[in-house]
C-alpha cells in the first residue's frame, strides 16, 4: 500500500516536472540566459509554498501518517562543499539540461541519450563516495 | 488546458505539495541520493565503505524514480500533443546562433538527445561530462534541486543558500563563458 503511494507520488512528480517544461534543456538554458520569468517562477512559486506548509509540520508538531513524530534535520553546517559541490552541479546541471529528477523523467519520456548522462551521474557520485574522506567539505 | 505547458503558479506549489506528502510520510524530497543508492546496489561497496548503507531503507526513493519515469512516459505519450517548448524569441535566436536549429520546435534539443545525434563521438563525451558533473556535484554539495533549492530553502537553511548560489555561478558559468567553446561551429 505505501509502496504504491511513493510510486503515485513519483509518478504525479514526473508529469509535473515534464508538462511543466521544468525537465527541457530549452527552459534551463533560457533560465540562465534570465530570458524568462518561467522557471523562476516555478522554484519561486514552489518556495513560497514550502516554506509554509514547513512552517506548519513544525508549528503544528503535526504526526506522519503512520502515527511517528516527524523531525526535519538541519544541514550540516559547511561552506566549501555546498559553493565547490553546487558550482560543480551548475556546470553540469546547464549543459545537461537535466539534474537528477527530470533524468529519469526524460528516460519514461522515451528520449534515450538521457541515458548516457545517468550512466555519467552514476559515474560521479562513485568517484565522490570514493574520494569523499579525501575531499575538503 | 492539460495538454498545454503546465503554468509556473499551478506546477511550483503542486511541486511543494509533493515534497509535504513525503515529509508527511515520514520521508524526505531529494532525488540524487538515489545515484548512490544505485552505486550501493551496483557493488560500490567493494570500493568505499561510504557505500556500505542499508539498501531497504532507500527503497522507497527509488520507488518514487520508478514513478517519475512512469510520469514522464505518461506526460510525453498522453499528455503533450505538441512538444515543442515555446521559449521567449531572445532564446531562440540564441541557440540559432550556437548551432541549435531545433530551439521553440522540440522539448530537448535534437542536436544533443536524438538517437543520429549519437554518431557524433562528441556528443556522447558531452553527455558524459555533463552527467559527471551532476553526479558528482551534487553529491559533494548533498543535494540537487530538489534537496537543497526546494527542501533546504523550504527550511531556510543557509547551507542550501549557498548551494543554490553555487548551482547559479555554474550554470551561468557554463552557458554563458562556456558554451560558445563548446557548441561554436
Amino acid at each position: 500500500m505505501k509502496n504504491l503511494a511513493y510510486i503515485l507520488i513519483g509518478t504525479f512528480l514526473g508529469i509535473v516536472l515534464y508538462k511543466s517544461e521544468a525537465a527541457s534543456w530549452f527552459r534551463i538554458y533560457e533560465m540562465f540566459q534570465f530570458d524568462s520569468f518561467h522557471m523562476y517562477g516555478i522554484i519561486g512559486s514552489a518556495l513560497a509554498v514550502g516554506v509554509i506548509l514547513v512552517l506548519w509540520i513544525k508549528k503544528s508538531k503535526v504526526k506522519s501518517f503512520s502515527g511517528e513524530p516527524i523531525s526535519i534535520p538541519d544541514k550540516e553546517k559547511s561552506f566549501t562543499r555546498y559553493i565547490v559541490g553546487g558550482t560543480l552541479f551548475g556546470l553540469g546541471w546547464a549543459l545537461a539540461g537535466a539534474c537528477p529528477g527530470p533524468m529519469y523523467v526524460l528516460a519514461g519520456a522515451g528520449f534515450w541519450p538521457i541515458l548516457i548522462v545517468i550512466v555519467g551521474a552514476l559515474f560521479g557520485a562513485f568517484i565522490y563516495g570514493v574520494l569523499s574522506d579525501k575531499l575538503p567539505h | 488546458m492539460l495538454y498545454q505547458t503546465w503554468p509556473w503558479y499551478v506546477s511550483g506549489p503542486l511541486i511543494a505539495l509533493i515534497m509535504a506528502l513525503l515529509i508527511l510520510m515520514g520521508k524526505r524530497f531529494g532525488m540524487s541520493s538515489n545515484l548512490e543508492t544505485f552505486c550501493s546496489i551496483g557493488g560500490a561497496g567493494k570500493f568505499s565503505d561510504y557505500f556500505k548503507v542499508d539498501i531497504k531503507s532507500k527503497r522507497w526513493n527509488l520507488l518514487v524514480v520508478l514513478g517519475s519515469v512512469i510520469g514522464g512516459f505518461l506526460g510525453a505519450h498522453w499528455l503533450s500533443p505538441n512538444p515543442a517548448v515555446d521559449i521567449s524569441p531572445k532564446t531562440v535566436t540564441k541557440l540559432q546562433e550556437l548551432g541549435f536549429d531545433s530551439a521553440g520546435k522540440a522539448y530537448l534539443p535534437t542536436e544533443l538527445f536524438s538517437l543520429e545525434s549519437l554518431s557524433d563521438p562528441k556528443i556522447w563525451i558531452i553527455l558524459l561530462i555533463a552527467g559527471f558533473l551532476v553526479g558528482f556535484g551534487t553529491r559533494y554539495a548533498g543535494g540537487c534541486t530538489s534537496g537543497h533549492a526546494i527542501s533546504g530553502l523550504s527550511n531556510l537553511q543557509r547551507p542550501s543558500l549557498i548551494a543554490v548560489i553555487g548551482f547559479f555561478i555554474g550554470g551561468l558559468i557554463m552557458v554563458h563563458l562556456l558554451f560558445p567553446l563548446i557548441f561554436a561551429s
